[in-house]
């Protein structure tokens, strides 16, 4: 076998490679990476690539598209216009839109595509022990990148990503991507260059109000993707999660590729969602750096390389389940039934309706909660879930136990587990423990937190590790999140509500899901559903039972409950930290850049002090989340005002939210519900009850 | 019972198939296909390679046939209803009628495929009850009177080629349905040789309204595919549209003067000019109408001088999207000549199997010649070449510098001239295709045509996803074989084209063909509906695209339409249920 050189916490891998995953509908995978052990990678870089290409491909160079979109009625329409309304000549705008386009398009070359065959093998080898895939999804993707033009939607949890799926493409003989960037790669000397030719085409990060840009861009897409002169890759979510949750999608391109086919330029378009999951993210550590508050550093070639030191550090395995492709004409089907764009020439730039703005929406966040389903979920995972409730330390064996505990409940949810069926529960956690040494340790038959740094730190720093610490470890445990949410936030408001009432609870969740809409991935306007979706998970478990009116604990369901709410705790506990914030702290309107490093103060100094446990406030992320939450349900006002964005606090209604979380302060490591009493319950009720009607 | 004069007419045309009795296609003893009769230029020719078109197209075997009825069973035949007082009233008239079961079921149905299929295996729910023969305006005048005054249902039948479903009596029509047959007013009343115009009675049909007024040397030049049995009246009914109406016009620019007779009263104008600003032009309300107004009975059509000179031709194009260019080219510089059609590769290769035998080595030869010359030295591919067919009319003179004209355009779009043959052979499939689905339906293969408009830049996006709609619908149903599922560029017009399909499959396995083949159609018209397609270009809405109207012309537009149709016909005499 290929991972003889492995360690042996990992050798049970290799043993059960037939029959990994534990739920019978998912398709098997293969390791692509034991074919480049075996084999040359020079080899493999220099063979022969014939590839499967769209049946009505005729085939052009990256440069005939510029010349093709730069002519197109399009482009020529806004350059026209333009130089009407700023007296210029057209040649100069031209001149401007093929600086653009010399900018942004890609270059793509074999040579480079096999540059990165080859150095990619080298380095996947050294940092991975496997590189999954869905052999039946790359089936499915080559049938459907013959037939229609296809669209490749990863999620984005790493760098890795960027190429990966062009490596698979290549090595499955598939034809090669062209992968939307942002312009920040561009910085980098080189490596900017060798991306383009790989296939790298290059966005700015903002242009909306640029009209020449917008049409040159989007015009530019969309060649690429009438003619099928390649699968069209980018990430919905726009950026890398640091938080390894699923971002809340981004709809600009998906509006581009999806126009095509609501103009009826193509029959039909193929959205591919793939699901990249990684063991071991490698930007762990950067990433909870940054949600500190350390920024990012600048995507740099020096930084690249001197990056080059974690390839003798251990990845563990990538998973890649590449999704069914979903017919854009199928979603469309009975819903865009109206001729949108049969009144206006086809060219003219138009702002999409209302109706498919909403549909764009939709499909957005049916690709996101297909890539979330199909997401591989590690054993480890588990045990940060585990570990973050039973923090500073834990028993081993009791960690083995609840971990296995924590496997059927993730089971039964949907969770999609990398078990193998002959993997004992100490090896898992065992092999998790080993590969994560960086966060977490067995000292005396305790799993305790890595969250020591220098020994006789000041108070400030020991608290810094330890979010460091606890960020990093929540990185892993918010892999589940998504998979948990429908039953966790029915399992919270059942808690906080402290009411058997359907109605009741129903209306605390559907709060809930108002209040956390950045933060998890909720199909929109689907309150009930999702309700009804988590109450049957929960029946499911046992940890419930429903009738018309009522829902109420089992007697065994209160160990589960409790468990769901308090895995969502630090999203409750987090949130109402910031509302307070907001609330006390902030009498006037204030900027992002205010916002954040403010609240971060605030939360330290409580943590410095011991009066809240709840590191994971910390987090950028979190407190972006939640300022966009705000925004949503009309608490805090957006206004532009010369170029800056600021927002305006509405104090009494952020009292109320705070009030609405109803959650003492400080927080203990009690149980969730331990911190109610009977009057609090009361006003919550009340003000959740007040807060829905504002809200209607 | 009154003699009637409708029979000379309908014993010479099939009773369950299109066009005469005398005139289909057949496999001969050799197995070889061969189309009997005198009556086209086809007639009585073998065609070697049409058997196995249709087995290659279709995965069709002669093995396997189903045969229709031989003749109507006149015990399934609904039975007449007619109130006694009105025949009493209608005897008086002396206008000629009939009960015959035969002559009932003859007028029940149009063309489309279910009423075909109806007619070879079943039998219509609901039939006219009584079929009268107006022989004059005047005639048309009482029977709408005597039909006002009993309360009966009249439905306006011409030459009977509706393919929309639009002479399909409504099941739920309880009253007395009275089919208005107006074959029997077909005079040219008279020639207004100073103004180039003609007065005709509405029910002529047009083979014989062109062959009278070329006795005084003049044409209407309007010539739709069914032009050898559809009449005057019902193209005015149905805004019909001819192959030479680049030259001659559509109806709405050939008509003059319309005369119609509804509930209501006589509908005309105070005279015969070429245009008025009186308003919004009532003859918008009639043409178009449906049948649901009242009868068309006189019609003041212009006329021309019939032309000197006719030339056919043909371009081949690489393929389609070349052709479309080329035709688009050719729209724009206004120098259409009197028809010009692009097939795709799918039709041309049908055209192409309807070649009869060579009749000699020397034209065999040069066929191959020609092959070789298109495909090997010009390098086109034969299974994506297309074919553009070409009409010029006029003086000879003229013609000749009008195609030099045409070929030096399409010569920009990558054409080679094609000769004659290839053109006139192109026009000729259009006549006797209606023939083809007869001979398919004796073999499993059922088929049907449908047509469109739409503007210059969705000309190939809707004529590509049409035609993949077709295949993948088809194969959703279960439909075992792959369809023919073909596209022709048949008008062109300053902002658009109108285009016409062929779709058409083989359906054994299917245990309801006709409602696998229904869903397919509407999944077409919806896919052209969504591709900015319109409607109909010419076929008209009859029933068969109702469904589609509001969203056609809007809730305010069916509103005025219906007003219209209150105000006329307020006790809806003419219950044809068409349109609206």
């Amino acid at each position: 076998m290929a991972l003889s050189s492995c360690s042996l916490s990992h050798s049970f891998f290799i043993c059960s490679q037939q029959k990994e995953l534990t739920s019978k509908k998912r398709d098997e995978f293969e390791d692509i990476l034991e074919e480049r052990r075996l084999s040359s990678d020079l080899r493999y870089a220099m063979k022969c690539y014939t590839p499967v290409i769209y049946k009505g491909l005729s085939p052009c160079k990256p440069n005939a598209i510029k010349s093709a979109v730069l002519q197109s009625e399009q482009v020529q329409y806004v350059i026209k216009q333009l130089a009407k309304e700023m007296g210029e000549s057209p040649d100069i705008i031209q001149e401007e839109a093929m600086e653009i386009l010399d900018e942004m398009g890609h270059s793509m070359q074999l040579g480079a595509v096999r540059f990165f065959a080859f150095t990619l093998s080298k380095i996947f080898k050294q940092l991975f022990q496997r590189v999954c895939v869905n052999e039946e999804g790359m089936q499915r993707l080559q049938h459907a990148i013959q037939e229609h033009p296809v669209v490749l939607l990863p999620s984005h949890r790493s760098y890795v990503d960027f190429l990966m799926l062009s490596y698979l493409l290549y090595t499955y003989d598939l034809a090669l991507p062209v992968i939307a960037a942002g312009i920040d790669f561009l910085g980098m000397k080189i490596v900017g260059e060798l991306l383009r030719r790989a296939g790298a085409f290059f966005m700015r990060r903002s242009f909306g109000g640029n009209r020449l840009y917008w049409a040159v861009f989007s015009e530019y897409v969309k060649t690429m993707l009438r003619s099928g002169y390649a699968p069209i890759e980018f990430f919905l979510e726009g950026t890398r999660s640091r938080t390894a949750k699923t971002l809340t999608p981004k709809f600009g391109l998906l509006s581009i590729v999806m126009e095509p086919f609501l103009k009826r330029e193509v029959f039909d378009t193929y959205l591919v969602p793939i699901s990249i999951s990684y063991e071991r993210i490698l930007e762990e550590s950067l990433y909870a750096y940054e949600l500190l508050g350390v920024p990012k550093p600048k995507e740099s070639t020096s930084g690249l390389l001197k990056a080059r030191r974690i390839l003798s550090d251990n990845f563990g395995t990538i998973h890649i389940y590449v999704g069914q492709p979903v017919s854009l004409r199928t979603l469309a089907s009975g819903r865009i039934n109206r001729c949108p764009y049969n009144l206006v020439p086809r060219h003219l730039p138009q702002k999409p309706s209302e109706d498919i703005q909403e549909f764009v929406s939709d499909v957005a966040y049916k690709m996101e909660l297909l890539q979330i389903e199909n997401m591989v979920l590690s054993p480890w995972v588990l045990v940060a879930a585990i570990l973050l409730q039973n923090l500073p330390a834990m028993d081993f064996e009791l960690l083995i136990e609840k971990t296995l505990w924590l496997k059927g409940l993730t089971q039964t949810f949907g969770g999609f587990i990398e078990w193998p069926d002959n993997l004992c529960a100490r090896k898992a956690v065992l092999s998790g423990l080993t590969l994560h040494a960086n966060i977490a340790r067995l000292v005396d038959g305790h799993v305790v937190l890595n969250d020591k740094g220098l020994e006789d730190g000041a108070v400030g720093e020991i608290v810094f590790k330890r979010a460091l610490a606890i960020l990093m470890c929540a990185t892993y445990r918010n892999q589940l999140l998504n998979v948990f949410v429908r039953p966790s936030l029915v399992a919270v408001a059942l808690q906080m509500t402290r009411s058997f009432r359907k109605e009741e609870v129903y209306s605390c969740f559907s709060f809930l899901r108002d209040v956390f809409s950045d933060e998890f991935i909720f199909f929109p306007g689907i309150s009930l559903k999702d309700f009804e979706e988590g109450c049957f998970l929960l029946t499911k478990c046992d940890a419930i039972q429903t009738s018309q009116q009522e829902i109420y604990p089992t007697d065994k369901g209160s160990v589960i409950v409790s468990f769901l709410s308090a895995m969502f705790k630090p999203f409750v506990e987090g949130y109402q930290l910031i509302f307070r914030y907001l609330s006390k702290e902030t009498k006037e309107a204030f900027t992002e850049k205010q916002l954040i490093p403010g609240v971060r103060n605030f939360v330290f100094q409580l943590l410095e002090k011991g009066n809240t446990q709840c590191y994971e406030a910390l987090s950028s992320d979190m407190q972006k989340n939640a300022l966009a939450a705000l925004v949503q349900l009309g608490a805090v006002k957006k206004k532009k005002i010369v170029e800056t964005l600021l927002w305006d606090p509405a104090t009494k209604f952020l009292n109320s939210l705070a009030g609405c979380f109803c959650l003492p302060l400080p927080f203990g490591f009690q149980s969730f519900s331990q911190g109610f009493d009977k009057q609090r319950e009361q006003s919550c009720l009340f003000l959740i009850e007040g807060l829905l009607c504002v809200l209607e | 019972m009154v003699a009637h004069l409708g029979c000379i007419w309908q014993e010479l045309l099939k009773w369950n198939g299109w066009g005469y009795n005398d005139s289909k296609f057949i496999f001969n003893k050799k197995g070889q296909a061969e189309f009997t009769g005198k009556r086209y230029r086809l007639g009585g020719m073998v065609l070697p390679t049409f058997k196995e078109w249709i087995e290659k197209t279709f995965g069709a075997s002669l093995e396997h046939k189903t045969t229709s009825r031989a003749s109507l069973n006149v015990n399934d035949v609904p039975p007449s209803i007619v109130n006694e007082e009105f025949l009493q009233d209608l005897r008086a008239t002396k206008i000629s009628y009939s009960q015959d079961a035969e002559d009932r079921v003859f007028r029940a149905h149009g063309h489309c495929l279910h009423e075909i299929f109806v007619l070879r295996e079943g039998m219509f729910k609901r039939i006219p009850d009584i079929v009268v023969w107006p022989v004059c305006h005047e005639d048309v005048v009482k029977i709408v009177e005597l039909a006002c005054k009993h309360n009966l249902c009249i439905i306006p039948f011409g030459g009977g080629t509706s393919v929309s479903s639009a002479l399909e009596c409504p099941e739920e029509e309880k009253r007395t349905i009275v089919s208005l047959d107006t074959s029997q007013m077909n005079r040219i009343l008279w020639i207004d040789e100073k103004n180039l115009t003609a007065c005709v009675e509405a029910g002529i049909v047009g083979q014989d309204l062109e062959k009278q007024l070329a006795e005084s040397g003049f044409c209407t030049g309007h010539e739709p595919d069914s032009m050898e049995f559809s009449s005057l009246g019902g193209w005015v009914a149905t805004r019909a549209s001819g192959m030479k109406k680049n030259i001659y016009g559509n109806i709405e620019d050939l008509v003059i003067h319309i005369k119609m007779v509804t509930p209501r009263g006589i509908v005309e104008k105070n005279c015969q000019v070429p245009r008025m600003s009186t308003g919004p032009d009532i003859h918008h309300f009639i043409m178009g109408s449906e049948g649901t107004l009242g009868v068309v009975t006189e019609v003041t059509i212009k006329i021309r001088p019939v032309p000197e000179y006719q030339k056919y031709g043909s371009v081949v194009f690489p393929n389609f999207e070349r052709g479309v260019a080329c035709l688009r080219e050719v729209a724009k510089q206004r120098c259409a000549p009197a028809s010009i059609r692009l097939v795709d590769n799918a039709q041309f290769q049908f055209g192409h199997a309807l070649k009869p035998q060579v009749a000699s080595i020397f034209t065999s030869f040069l066929d191959g010649l020609k092959k070789f010359y298109i495909t090997k030295f010009k390098g086109f591919d034969p299974n994506i070449l297309c074919v553009a067919t070409l009409l010029f009319e006029g003086d000879r003179e003229k013609v000749l510098q009008h195609e030099k004209q045409v070929y030096d355009i399409a010569t920009k779009f990558g054409g080679l001239a094609a000769g004659e043959d290839n053109g006139q052979r192109g026009y000729m499939l259009t006549f006797v295709i209606a023939y083809i689905r007869d001979l398919g339906l004796d073999y499993y293969v059922i088929g049907e045509s449908f047509e469109t408009s739409v503007p210059w830049d969705r000309v190939l996006d809707l004529c590509r996803n049409v035609k993949e709609r077709i295949v993948r619908e088809c194969k959703e149903k279960g439909v075992q074989f792959a369809p023919l599922s073909t596209c022709r560029v048949t008008q062109t017009y300053d902002a658009g084209a109108c285009v016409y399909f062929y779709f058409a499959f083989n359906y054994r396995g299917i245990s309801d063909p006709i409602h696998v083949y229904e869903q397919i159609e509407r999944a077409a018209r919806e896919e052209i509906l969504a591709n900015g397609g319109s409607l109909s270009h010419h076929h008209g809405v009859g029933k068969l695209r109702k469904r589609w109207m509001k969203e056609s012309i809007s809730d305010v537009g069916l509103g005025m339409l219906r007003s219209v149709k209150e105000y006329v016909d307020p006790n809806n005499i003419f219950g044809n249920k068409n349109l609206l």
